[in-house]
């Protein structure tokens, strides 16, 4: 048995562990100096002026910058906008120069000897303000005679952005036997990673170079981003380097005002200079996720067949626009609609909406969690109202295995299909593993105790390894580019071999997995191969990590490079062995004579052959060094079913989950351990949603929930021990079959969570209510009619 | 988290402390730190001069006094947690600790420095309520005692003076039979501080609740006790009814407090809730069952 599919440990451990791993703050340069920025404690205002006198006469500063100071700049560009409509854009600046329209926005920045003196000069500069109206509700900012964020966008809003049908929706849910409507709010996450966010610059003045060291998902991109957009400079000025990475999320994908900020104080101030984010401005100033407002209707006949779905969503994007943010509630979430279920006919409008908030940007599944929430909530409320089992409205409409590759209706997959799946094979095995039947005895017996157990649903589909070029980068699409990866493999002398990918190593374990696909093609041991990324000096260019893109994308294009490896290695083999090559198999880390093993070279005979170069066949080139450009032809379509069993406390309103049981399938799995690790992390995060997280701003746009002192990030105890299992449906789409794991436990866990809490209401005449279910809100509903079961 | 530059003392004395607080009229005193430090990292608070008390031995230990235990005010979260002094003869204390915080916080944390801070949502001063404890303080002026009762006045207030010091805390022995001790606590999900607590003593004799005391933290600007509760049982049997019947107005007479987690409301019937457990579970220590 090869190296893929083991369970082998992660190389990247002993460093992190160890605290080894040099991350941005670690980072240390001769003559480095330090910024602290001056944010706005306005959520909306005007600056009428900033004197910064004070500040610049302080011991120890070195200068003080206000937005003035880099009007040559370009304001960041929005890379994604909504494909297809009219987009009301406005992006940030490094430093706002006039105006703020969220709590956070950098107004000012000191440089200085140390942290300490910068953050003591920003007390001194002095900002004359004039404050106006705020509003934070992404519904409420659409309404007439709300303020108005931005001249180019009446009503605040971004776009309105549509897919499917809406007429044939509408003619479906006419000639339904019943529709169901609700209102879904999906609540606004603050991300988190353990890492917080930070940039490090240094101009060389001679060359006129750039090298910026920063916390990023995509560092090839942020570089394409600073120089062609803002700067107006060759990328071939900038070199652009993620250190070790400490999670990102999604937020780490973006280009943000203080790495724009950073590199050009670097060349203003003519020394080297670092801002290492607080954990106070993470909160405020790094990109939050999901908020939305949205009202369904959802047609469906008596015995349990859907219809039609009809959604609206408000979605919020905040003060301005993050570096992709429109592009998440509308492709990675209206095109997600129909998820597992043959839906005849749907319709989603969007409206993206500006509000006085912290920029809205994709979050760990990124639009995708958003369209299953709304799925996964309203087969429950058909199960509730035809009174079906939840199990059972879900088998019913579940896409048939035989009718892969499937298309969702209403074209509102844009002209892709579902490459595979098997939905009754997961949903089986999870009520295999659960012993449904046995549930719903105990839950009728605990209920006798005045004891409330609940168990809860979510099969769910996702869009993962993002994605062909020609889909999200056609014309209109809104996304000017492709999404493409790339990755080269150098096989030196020795057979020891250097592989570096556009993908980027934020907590993945791509130095495992991508050394394990080399391995087992190459048939060589996995310790001989080295992953090297996130330089751009180093790496071809690449897209980054995100989107569960990595393994189906950037995986794949490791898989095609070390093909490339293994069909040179042939033709020279062939040569020294005086062999045919079309005789000749490569197996085992040999090439040998079909049906004579013995006439064999191994791959470190053939890369030394190779790398000295004194005997090779006529016309062919040194050394093993081959380059793979891999563009998927499809997406990959992730599923799985996630069981949740909850008790909820009648006397406290507290939620306790008793187990969770999560059948993925991800297709091939490259390393099992890091699938496991990354579904139980994916479920904290999204079971955290349902019962914990939220972020709460005030109606003057500050936000109150602003430290881990009041935002619940679960600790261990307040989570179970999960019961994971898969069941293994290869992708069509790659020739690893790998489909994409990064994101199935938050796109699964959250409405799992919230059915299984609802469910242990159902005694009470509790419906639905929105997340998340903290204890007082439970025990309200609980008590709603007098607290009778 | 950068805080604002501070002068910083560590004094090995009482005596030597008072005398820098007497010339540092804005000090800080520093003993564990883990509310002090975060609020300097953010610059909400800003003292100009640090005391760091941490270094007086005068200050340590737990000791059996007869018929009452002391602990110096530097006594850590975790010591009182461990101390098999105090799980034999005062057990609320070490339960109590124990919820304290996380590992981390009770290793640095200081039982001296809870009280001085007197943070609405500790958990120390349920307990020091509920045993009656008697809080020993120096300043310039010299030792003076303080009862517990007497000691939280309102929100980070207490009747301590500017200039005192805590030196010690003594609480009563609750060994003795027909004795039962419990807290019961909601913790906040991100904070893990009270967002109510419960702490019960109580004393039976002749299956009749001799004696009562109740303390409620969390739930108002500061730490009270619950004295209708504790009315409704004094003298009495602690049957199911009674018992019920004190839980239930426990909150009676406080001013809960509301915020975006829990509204005045929900903590109400939170220390309603928590009294009902802690007092089961109080009995059920008195009579020997648990």
């Amino acid at each position: 048995m090869g190296v893929l599919g083991q369970s082998i440990k992660r190389r990247e451990d002993p460093r992190l562990i160890t605290g080894e791993a040099k991350f941005l703050d670690d980072i240390q340069l001769p003559g480095l100096v330090h910024a602290a920025i001056l944010r706005s404690p306005f959520a909306h205002a005007k600056i009428k002026s900033i004197n910064t006198d004070q500040a610049k006469a302080y011991p120890g500063v070195i200068g003080v910058f206000t937005g003035k100071d880099f009007m040559d700049l370009n304001p960041l560009p929005c890379a994604w906008a909504a494909g297809g409509v009219k987009n009301n854009l406005n992006t940030p600046r490094c430093l706002e120069p006039d105006r703020v329209t969220h709590t956070g926005m950098g107004v000012a920045v000191v440089v200085a000897q140390d942290r300490y003196i910068a953050e003591d000069a920003l007390a001194l500069i002095q900002v004359d303000w004039e404050p106006l109206p705020v509003v934070t509700d992404a519904k409420k900012a659409t309404e007439p005679g709300a303020p108005q964020l931005h001249e180019n966008a009446p009503n605040n809003i971004e776009c309105e952005w549509e897919c499917g049908d809406a007429a044939a929706t509408q003619a479906a849910l006419d000639g339904a036997d019943v529709v169901i409507k609700q209102t879904l709010i999906n609540q606004r996450l603050i991300p988190n990673s353990m890492e917080t966010r930070g940039c490090a610059a240094q101009y060389n003045p001679a060359s006129e170079e750039y090298t910026v060291w920063m916390t990023s998902q995509a560092p090839h991109v942020m570089r394409l981003l600073m120089t062609a957009f803002v700067f107006g400079i060759p990328e071939t000025k900038m070199r652009v380097i993620s250190p070790q990475v400490g999670g990102g999320f999604g937020t780490k994908i973006y280009l943000y005002p203080e790495y724009v900020l950073m590199a050009a104080l670097s060349k203003k101030i003519g020394c080297p200079v670092k801002w290492s984010e607080t954990r106070r401005e993470n909160y405020i100033a790094t990109t939050h996720g999901r908020d939305h407002i949205t009202d369904i209707e959802i047609g469906v006949n008596k015995d349990g067949a859907l219809m039609g779905l009809h959604v609206k969503t408000y979605a919020n994007m905040g003060g301005i626009l993050s570096t992709i943010a429109p592009g998440i509630p509308t492709t990675l979430y209206g095109r997600l609609l129909s998820g597992p279920y043959k839906i005849p006919h749907i319709y989603c409008h969007v409206s993206n909406v500006y509000t006085n908030t912290a920029m809205v940007d994709a979050y760990r599944g990124a639009g995708r969690p958003e369209a299953t929430y709304v799925l996964e909530r309203a087969m429950d409320l058909v199960a509730n109202e035809l009174g079906m089992d939840p199990t059972a409205v879900r088998r019913k409409n579940f896409i048939p295995s035989d009718e892969f590759p499937y298309t969702p209706a209403d074209n509102i997959l844009a002209g892709l299909t579902y490459d595979s799946g098997n939905y009754t094979l997961t949903l089986d095995k999870a009520l295999d593993m659960l012993d449904y039947t046995g549930f719903r005895q105990e839950q009728e017996q605990a209920r006798k105790k005045d004891k409330y157990l609940g168990v809860g649903f979510s099969s769910y589909i996702e869009l993962c390894g993002v994605a062909p070029s020609a889909w999200i980068g056609l014309p209109g699409q809104g996304w000017g580019a492709g999404l493409w990866e790339s990755a080269n493999i150098r096989m030196h002398l020795t057979g020891k071999v250097v592989v570096t990918t556009g993908s980027q190593n934020h907590g993945q374990g791509h130095e495992t997995t991508m050394a394990q696909i080399v391995a087992d093609q190459l048939g060589i041991p996995v310790e001989d191969v080295l992953v090297e990324h996130s330089d751009t000096a180093g790496a071809p260019f690449g897209y980054g990590s995100y989107g569960s893109r990595s393994g189906a994308v950037g995986g794949v294009a490791v898989y095609r490079a070390a093909e490339r490896i293994k069909e040179k290695a042939k033709r020279l083999a062939a040569h020294m062995l005086e062999a045919n090559v079309q005789d000749l198999v490569y197996q085992d880390g040999k090439v040998m004579v079909k049906g004579t093993p013995a006439a064999s070279k191994t791959i470190q005979e053939i890369a030394l052959a190779s790398a000295v170069g004194y005997s090779l066949p006529e016309g062919m080139e040194p050394f093993l060094d081959e380059t793979s450009y891999y563009d998927p032809p499809n997406c990959t379509y992730p599923f799985g079913t996630h069981i949740c069993v909850v008790e909820v406390d009648k006397h406290t309103g507290s939620t306790r989950i008793l187990r969770y049981v999560a059948v993925d399938d991800v297709g091939n799995v490259i390393n099992p351990m890091i699938v496991d690790g990354q579904v139980h992390g994916g479920i904290a995060q999204g079971a955290a949603q349902a019962l914990y997280e939220g972020a709460v701003y005030d109606d003057n746009g500050t936000l109150v929930s602003g430290s881990l002192m009041d935002y619940a990030v679960p600790t261990a105890h307040m989570l179970p021990s999960y019961e994971t299992a898969r069941t293994v449906t290869p992708s069509p789409v790659n020739p690893l079959g790998v489909k994409g794991a990064g994101e199935t436990g938050t796109i699964a866990s959250t409405p799992a969570v919230v059915n299984a809490v609802l469910d242990a209401l159902k005694p009470f005449g509790v419906k639905h209510l929105d997340m998340p279910l903290t204890p007082e809100k439970v025990w309200r509903a609980m008590n709603s009619n007098g607290g009778k079961a | 988290m950068y805080p604002a530059s501070f002068e910083y003392y560590a004094p090995t004395s009482v005596s030597e402390a008072l005398a820098l607080m007497a010339k540092n009229a804005d000090a800080r005193l520093l003993a564990g730190g883990h509310s002090l430090l975060p609020a300097m990292k953010l610059r909400l608070a800003t003292p100009p001069t640090l005391i760091d008390i941490g270094k007086i031995k005068d200050l340590t230990g737990i000791n059996d006094l007869g018929d009452k235990v002391s602990l110096g005010a530097l006594t850590t979260h975790c010591q009182v947690e461990r101390s098999a002094l105090l799980k034999s003869v005062c057990p609320l204390l070490p339960e109590v600790a124990s919820h304290i915080g996380d590992r981390q916080v009770r290793n640095r944390g200081t039982i001296g420095g809870s009280i001085a801070h007197a943070d609405p949502a500790a958990d120390y001063p349920a307990a020091l309520l509920a045993l009656g404890a008697v809080i020993e303080a120096q300043g310039s002026g010299g030792k003076r005692n303080l009862n517990a009762d007497d000691l939280f006045t309102g929100l980070f207030q207490t009747a301590l003076n500017a200039n005192e010091i805590v030196t010690a805390v003594h609480v009563p022995k609750t060994d003795g039979a027909g004795n039962g001790v419990a807290y019961a606590k909601f913790p906040h999900p991100a904070s893990r501080y009270a967002i109510a607590g419960v702490a019960v003593w109580v004393k039976i004799e002749n299956d009749s609740v001799a004696n009562i005391r109740i303390g409620v933290t969390g739930a108002a600007d500061h730490a009270q006790r619950a004295k209708k509760a504790e009315a409704a049982l004094q003298g009495k049997p602690m049957t199911d009814e009674n018992i019920a019947g004190s839980a239930n107005v426990a909150a009676d007479g406080l001013s809960t407090m509301g915020d975006i987690f829990a509204s005045a409301d929900y903590r109400a019937h939170l220390v309603n809730t928590l009294a009902l457990q802690a007092l089961n579970q109080a009995h059920a220590r008195a009579h020997g069952w648990h």
